[in-house]
C-alpha cells in the first residue's frame, strides 16, 4: 500500500541514522517526531505489516495475527504463571505495536503520582521512587500528545456516546453514590478529524480499528514519517542484539530479516520493544565490556516490572446488555482514583468498562475453570456487563524480566522470563476494587456478579526506569541511558512508577519530549 | 470460523470414523445457519467410538444444556486434527478413551459419567480435552449464534444497529456521554 512505501532507504553502513527498535506508541511516535525535524531514522519492527483492511473481527484468529506469541516463560505467585505459563502479556508484534490493540483510554497522570515515593512513603518490599520529571514539566507535552491523538473531552472534542455496557456502569455508579462516571477521555475520534472517520461502535477495538477511528501509530505517525523522506520502515525485522564500539558507545544493531542476520549501523539507538522485549534485548546484548547487559551498571534493567493492579468484575442482569456492541472501553469511574490510605492501601485505581466475546470470556474469566458453574456464567453472556480495574501496583526489585538461558525462541535467541509476585498493597487494592465493582453492578440491579483474576498483562512497565540518580534506575529524565549517551529507551519501560492511569498517553508524551531532546543533542553534537 | 481443509495428505490419511447427529432445535439460531437438520463430521484418525466418547466428555466439561451436539463436534474435530498431526497426542487421547471404554463409561448414567470426569481433573488426558474445548467450543459461528453474540456481523459497526439500545436502564445525561454522529 502506498502509505508504507519508503521514499528513502538508508544503507546498512550509514552510521548517521537513528535506529529505533519497535514501532508502537513510543517508537512510532519518536520516529515521526524526529523525521518531521529532518532527522534520518531507520524504524525496525519485528512484526509484519497488517493494515486495517487485514484486521479480523474474531478474537482468536485476530490474536494469532497481531499478538506477540514468541516464547516467553513466567514465574511468581501471580495466577498468570499457572494459567498462562508462556503468555505473561497480551501485547503486539505488528507494525504499530500495541497501539494497534489498545482500547484508547488516555488520562494524564496526577501530580502526586510523579512523586510516588515522597507521597506514599517507603513501603517495605517495594522500591518506590520519585520520577525525575514533574507534572508541570510534562503538561505542555501532554497537551501536544492530546492534540496529536485527538482525545475526547479535550481541545473542544465531545465525549463518545455511551453504549449499553456504559449504561449499566453509569446507572450502578450513580446509584452507589459515585459522581465521576463518564465515557472518559479516549483516543478515538468522536467526529471526523485528522483525515480519519469517527467511531462506528464496532466493539473490536482490541482487534485493530477497521475504520482507523482509534489512534494508532500504524496509520498516523508511521505513514506521516515516511512521507517526509526521513523515515525508513523495515518490518519483519527482529533485533537480536545492540552492538557497541571500543569507547562503549552503541554503534549499531543486529537483526533477523526473513531468517537472515543483518547489521544496521547507527549514530543513536532508541529501544521501544515494550517492557519485556526491551530489557531482554539490553540483557542479551551483554559483552565483555558490559557483562551484565547494556545500560545496566545499576543492575536495574529488567527490574521493577509493573503491570497495574488489574482484575475484572462482570455483572449479570435480568435483561440483555449485549456489552460487545460498541467501544470496548469508553466508560470510566474515577472516584477511587486518588491517594487515600484510609482505604488500606496507597495509590488509587480506575474502573473502566470492558467487553469480551464468548471466546475470550471463556478463556479468561476463570482460567482452567469447567463444569456447571462455568457454563452458568457463560450462558448469561447476552445479559452481562463488564468492567476492568486499573490500579497503581508497586515497583519491586524482585519483579523482573530476566533471561531464561535454558529456552531459546525460533531465532535461537534466549527468551525472557517474567517474574511477578503481588505486593500486599496490590492485593488490598484489588480486593477493594472488586468490592467496588460488585457494589456498582448490584446497585444497577445485577442478579449475580463474577470476579476475574488479572489477564496476561496488557500494561507492561518499569523495566528500564527513569531515575534522578544512576544507581536507582536505567535512564534519565529524557529516557537516555545513564551509562551510554547514545542509547535511549522510548517505551513504557521508562516508567519510574506505574500510576493508576492507562500508560499510552504518557508514553506518547514522553516520546514527543524525547524527540525534542535528541534533536537538540544531535544539533549540539553532544550525542 | 470452522473450515475443513482437505489436502491430499488429509485424504490419504482419512482412515477415521464419522461423528453424526441431528439438531435438537428445529428453529433455533443454529438451525437457521444449517441447511439440514442432520449433520455429519468425518474424522481423520479417530474412530466412531472415540469421537463419540470425546464428544460426551466435552459435554460434561462444558455442560450447556441447550447447546447442540454439532457445536461440541467442533471440539472433537480439533482434537482429531491434533491427533492426526502428532502421534503423542493421538496416543494420549486413544489411551484416555480406552480407559473410559473399559469401564463402560458411555453406558453409565450422566451422574456417574460426571463422577469419572471429576476424578480425572488435572490429569493429562482431561487437560488436553479441556484446554482444546475451551477454545474450540467458544470460537465458532454456531457458538456465537447460541450466545447471541454478533461476531463478524458487527464488523461494520453497531452505531446504527443497537449499540446503545437498552431501555431498561435510564440513558446517561449528555455530560456523561456524548452525541451520536449522524453520518
Amino acid at each position: 500500500m502506498g502509505d508504507f512505501d519508503n521514499k528513502k532507504t538508508f544503507s546498512a553502513t550509514d552510521d548517521s541514522v537513528v535506529v529505533i527498535i519497535g514501532s508502537g506508541a513510543g517508537g512510532g511516535t519518536l520516529a515521526n517526531e524526529l523525521a518531521q525535524k529532518g532527522v534520518d531514522v531507520v524504524l525496525l519492527e519485528a512484526g509484519g505489516l497488517h493494515e486495517p483492511g487485514d484486521f479480523i473481527a474474531d478474537e482468536w484468529p485476530s490474536f494469532q495475527q497481531l499478538a506477540w506469541t514468541d516464547m516467553r516463560t513466567v514465574t511468581g505467585d501471580w495466577r498468570v504463571a499457572r494459567d498462562f505459563p508462556n503468555l505473561p502479556a497480551w501485547i503486539c508484534k505488528t507494525v504499530g505495536g500495541t497501539s494497534v490493540h489498545w482500547a484508547g483510554a488516555s488520562l494524564r497522570f496526577e501530580e502526586h503520582e510523579f512523586r510516588a515515593r515522597s507521597t506514599y512513603g517507603d513501603l517495605k518490599g517495594a522500591q518506590l521512587l520519585d520520577w525525575p520529571v514533574t507534572l508541570d514539566e510534562m503538561a505542555p507535552y501532554y497537551a501536544r500528545a492530546e492534540q496529536k491523538m485527538g482525545i475526547t473531552r479535550t481541545e473542544g472534542l465531545p465525549g463518545l456516546p455511551g453504549n449499553n455496557n456504559f449504561k449499566a456502569m453509569y446507572a450502578g455508579a450513580t446509584k452507589a453514590g459515585y459522581t465521576q462516571c463518564s465515557t472518559g477521555r479516549m483516543a478515538i475520534n468522536p467526529v471526523v478529524r485528522d483525515g480519519r472517520t469517527h467511531c462506528m461502535q464496532r466493539g473490536f477495538c482490541f482487534q485493530g480499528c477497521r475504520y482507523s477511528a482509534k489512534w494508532s501509530t500504524l496509520y498516523t505517525e508511521i505513514p506521516r514519517g515516511i512521507a517526509t523522506g526521513h523515515l525508513e520502515l523495515r518490518s519483519g525485522a527482529h533485533v537480536s542484539r545492540i552492538e557497541h564500539d571500543a569507547k562503549g558507545k552503541v554503534s549499531g544493531v543486529v537483526y533477523f530479516d526473513n531468517g537472515k542476520e543483518q547489521r544496521q549501523k547507527a549514530r543513536i539507538v532508541a529501544v521501544a520493544g515494550n517492557s519485556i522485549e526491551t530489557p531482554r534485548l539490553l540483557l542479551n546484548s551483554a559483552s565483555s565490556t558490559f557483562d551484565t547487559g547494556l545500560a545496566n551498571s545499576s543492575d536495574q534493567v529488567g527490574r521493577n516490572y509493573m503491570r497495574h493492579t488489574t482484575g475484572s468484575v462482570w455483572g449479570v442482569f435480568d435483561q440483555p446488555v449485549h456489552m460487545f456492541r460498541g467501544t470496548t472501553m469508553a466508560g470510566i469511574v474515577r472516584d477511587e482514583a486518588r491517594h487515600d490510605p484510609s482505604r488500606g492501601f496507597v495509590g488509587g485505581y480506575e474502573l473502566e468498562t470492558i467487553a469480551l466475546g464468548p471466546s475470550f470470556l471463556a478463556a479468561f474469566f476463570d482460567p482452567g475453570g469447567w463444569g456447571a458453574d462455568f457454563t452458568a456464567a457463560m450462558d448469561s453472556y447476552a445479559n452481562m456487563a463488564g468492567m476492568w480495574i486499573v490500579g497503581e501496583d508497586m515497583p519491586r526489585a524482585t519483579n523482573r524480566v530476566t533471561i531464561n538461558g535454558g529456552v531459546k525462541d525460533q531465532l535461537g535467541i534466549p527468551v525472557a522470563n517474567v517474574h511477578y509476585d503481588d505486593h500486599d498493597n496490590d492485593k488490598a487494592m484489588r480486593e477493594h476494587a472488586f468490592k467496588t465493582g460488585e457494589k456498582i453492578y448490584n446497585a444497577a440491579g445485577a442478579t449475580r456478579t463474577y470476579r476475574t483474576p488479572p489477564y496476561p498483562s496488557t500494561h507492561n512497565l518499569g523495566t528500564a526506569r527513569m531515575s534522578a540518580k544512576p544507581k536507582d534506575g536505567v535512564v534519565n529524565a529524557h529516557g537516555q541511558s545513564h551509562d551510554i549517551k547514545n542509547l535511549f529507551v522510548s517505551d513504557g519501560s521508562q516508567f519510574t512508577t506505574s500510576a493508576q492511569e492507562n500508560p499510552t498517553l504518557t508514553i506518547v508524551t514522553l516520546a514527543i519530549r524525547q524527540a525534542e531532546y535528541i534533536a537538540a543533542q544531535m544539533q549540539a553534537r553532544a550525542v | 470460523m470452522s473450515v475443513i481443509q482437505l489436502t491430499r495428505r488429509g485424504f490419504l490419511r482419512n482412515t477415521g470414523g464419522l461423528l453424526a447427529g441431528t439438531l435438537l432445535f428445529a428453529s433455533g439460531p443454529i438451525a437457521l445457519l444449517s441447511p439440514t437438520k442432520s449433520w455429519a463430521m468425518p474424522m481423520q484418525t479417530l474412530d466412531d467410538q472415540q469421537g463419540k466418547t470425546l464428544l460426551v466428555f466435552s459435554r460434561h466439561l462444558y455442560p450447556h444444556k441447550d447447546m447442540e451436539d454439532a457445536i461440541y463436534a467442533l471440539v472433537v474435530k480439533d482434537l482429531d486434527a491434533a491427533a492426526a498431526k502428532d502421534p503423542a497426542v493421538k496416543q494420549l487421547l486413544v489411551d484416555g478413551v480406552a480407559e473410559l471404554t473399559e469401564a463402560g463409561w458411555l453406558s453409565k448414567s450422566p451422574q456417574a459419567q460426571l463422577e469419572t470426569v471429576k476424578a480425572l481433573a488435572g490429569k493429562p488426558f482431561f487437560e488436553k480435552v479441556r484446554s482444546t474445548a475451551v477454545v474450540s467450543l467458544y470460537s465458532n459461528d454456531m457458538a456465537y449464534a447460541y450466545f447471541g453474540y454478533g461476531g463478524a456481523q458487527g464488523d461494520a459497526g453497531y452505531i446504527f444497529r443497537g449499540f446503545n439500545d437498552l431501555t431498561w436502564l435510564p440513558d446517561p445525561p449528555a455530560s456523561a456521554s456524548g452525541p451520536v454522529p449522524t453520518v
